[in-house]
């Protein structure tokens, strides 16, 4: 398998995450996205269309996976046999996990939209997407709070699934983007947690105290 | 943290810092009919490209000099600026330059050319790529001026590396050398893994925004036949973004000038050189020293 990444994207970051902990081997294919904006290239819009990563292109060398949700359920289904990450068989607890993995766009589209302004000086309204990215994390909040309260560690059961894989890398690098993820105590707690699973590696901007 | 733009008056910036060229970034980011706003020193500038003619305007409609060099574009707020720095290696066949683009830091781009020169910071910061905790200690180097060019060299400094550079294939006693030839630009030079008569050269060209913040355009120039361009714009920018978060997060954001400030060790040997630059040439725009004129 050839994962097309970018090392500084959270989306690439969370199935390089993925493929570490469950110690699949697939071979990287760097895309210059900054600041030579490859996927924007004729040559990377043959491999998708909508010109972005990371994009998982299987041994056939003809299926590609774009989405960076969509490559998670794919790996996990495909070689976790245990079915702890994506619990396919448990439909309650499945339906959670799909719409926190529905929810990480929400993450993604504020609190990465953010981190490109104030890192890479893309143009935007910094103001909405900090805003926007705030009102998700009091969602998330919230939601690990009442959680903890019910002795539960993860955002969908006893144990973390692709829920906490998707959610984690925008939350984490909230700050590269000026938003500050220290207010969150619930949050602080459960990046904490994440960071010290089996096989964990950081990237650079994660910023866990 | 709020940014401040508004022009301040140009009197407010040093001599020494107000007579550079700075980087604006590489040439590719200014394509033909693009026209562009950015700051440099707390002023804003305009940058237009009409065909091949590149033009920048400063503060009150002036024109600002351009020089195209080391893949970058230069301009100065100064209409006799000091030559820029030369470096010969641009010159030399056989190396690849990789431009990194710019990354904006909220911190005095002061603090990021001390923290590229501070070697203590590897292990802990690149762990596993530029320095391992076993191997943390800072050995004893050399720190000279060269008076006649008026700039530092940190010379025979050496340290243990997991993975050096992109063409390493297992951990080495990496030595390297520094060269601080202008406030805001910092050059490394590495022993090269594939050549070991040859040093790569890692450079920071730093465009200072405010006091408070800088835009970062850095630079690979080095001999690696085995990596594509984009794997060594990967490795580059894996190490400054884990830069990024500790610069970020140092308190001040602008450098401090008063020696009681910070408490020196002796691994410090380059920063407090740089320093004590610094202040002999009057620098107090982006440091404590300017926030206490101010």
């Amino acid at each position: 398998m050839k994962l097309y990444d970018y090392v500084l994207s959270g989306n690439c970051y969370k199935v390089r995450l993925l493929l570490h902990f469950l110690d699949i081997k697939c071979t990287l294919e760097p895309v210059d996205f900054y600041p030579g904006r490859a996927h924007k290239s004729p040559s990377f819009r043959r491999i998708n269309p909508l010109e972005q990563l990371p994009v998982l292109e299987l041994d056939d060398g003809k299926t590609r996976i774009c989405d960076s949700q969509a490559i998670l359920i794919y790996l996990a289904h495909k070689f976790d046999p245990s079915r702890h990450w994506f619990p396919v068989n448990e439909p309650e607890k499945l339906g959670c996990v799909v719409q926190w993995l529905t929810f990480a766009n929400c993450i993604t589209a504020a609190s990465s939209r953010a981190r490109l302004h104030d890192m890479l000086g893309y143009t935007c309204d910094i103001t909405a997407a900090r805003a926007h990215a705030h009102r998700a994390f009091r969602h998330l909040e919230d939601h690990l709070c009442h959680q903890e309260f019910n002795g539960i560690n993860w955002l969908a059961g006893a144990q973390p699934t692709l829920a906490d894989v998707a959610c984690f890398p925008y939350t984490c690098l909230a700050g590269d983007g000026g938003i500050d993820i220290f207010i969150y105590p619930a949050i602080q707690r459960w990046l904490r947690r994440f960071a010290t699973l089996p096989r964990f590696h950081p990237m650079p901007g994660i910023n866990i105290r | 943290m709020t940014r401040t733009t508004i022009d301040q008056p140009e009197m407010r910036i040093d001599p020494f810092t107000y007579a550079h060229w700075y980087a604006l970034g590489r040439k590719e980011d200014f394509p033909e009919g693009c026209a562009l706003n950015t700051r440099l020193l707390s002023h804003s500038i305009g940058i237009r490209r009409d065909t091949d003619i590149m033009s920048i305007t400063g503060p009150q409609g002036r024109a600002l000099p351009i020089q195209h060099r080391y893949g970058h574009v230069w301009t100065s707020l100064s209409d006799s600026p000091r030559p820029l720095f030369d470096i010969p290696e641009f010159a030399e066949p056989g190396r690849r330059l990789v431009t990194v683009g710019g990354v904006r830091v909220r911190c005095s781009g002061l603090r990021a050319v001390e923290n590229f020169l501070d070697m203590a910071h590897f292990p802990f910061v690149h762990t596993d790529i530029l320095g391992v905790t076993e191997h943390a200690e800072v050995k004893k180097y050399d720190v000279k001026m060269d008076v006649e060019k008026d700039e530092i060299w940190a010379t025979q400094c050496q340290f243990f590396q997991p993975v050096a550079a992109a063409a390493s294939v297992a951990g080495d006693m990496v030595h390297y050398q520094y060269r601080v030839p202008h406030p805001h630009s910092v050059i490394l030079y590495k022993s090269c893994p594939v050549d070991p008569d040859a040093w790569d050269l890692i450079g920071l060209f730093i465009q200072p925004l405010e006091e408070e913040e800088c835009l970062v355009h850095s630079f690979l120039l080095v001999f690696d036949d085995n990596n594509t361009d984009t794997a060594l714009l990967h490795f580059q920018q894996n190490i400054f973004l884990q830069d990024r978060v500790i610069l970020e997060n140092q308190v001040p954001a602008r450098l401090p000038l008063d020696p009681r400030q910070e408490t020196p060790t002796r691994a410090d040997a380059s920063s407090i050189a740089y320093r004590r630059w610094l202040k002999r040439n009057g620098v107090t725009w982006s440091t404590t020293r300017g926030a206490e004129i101010a």
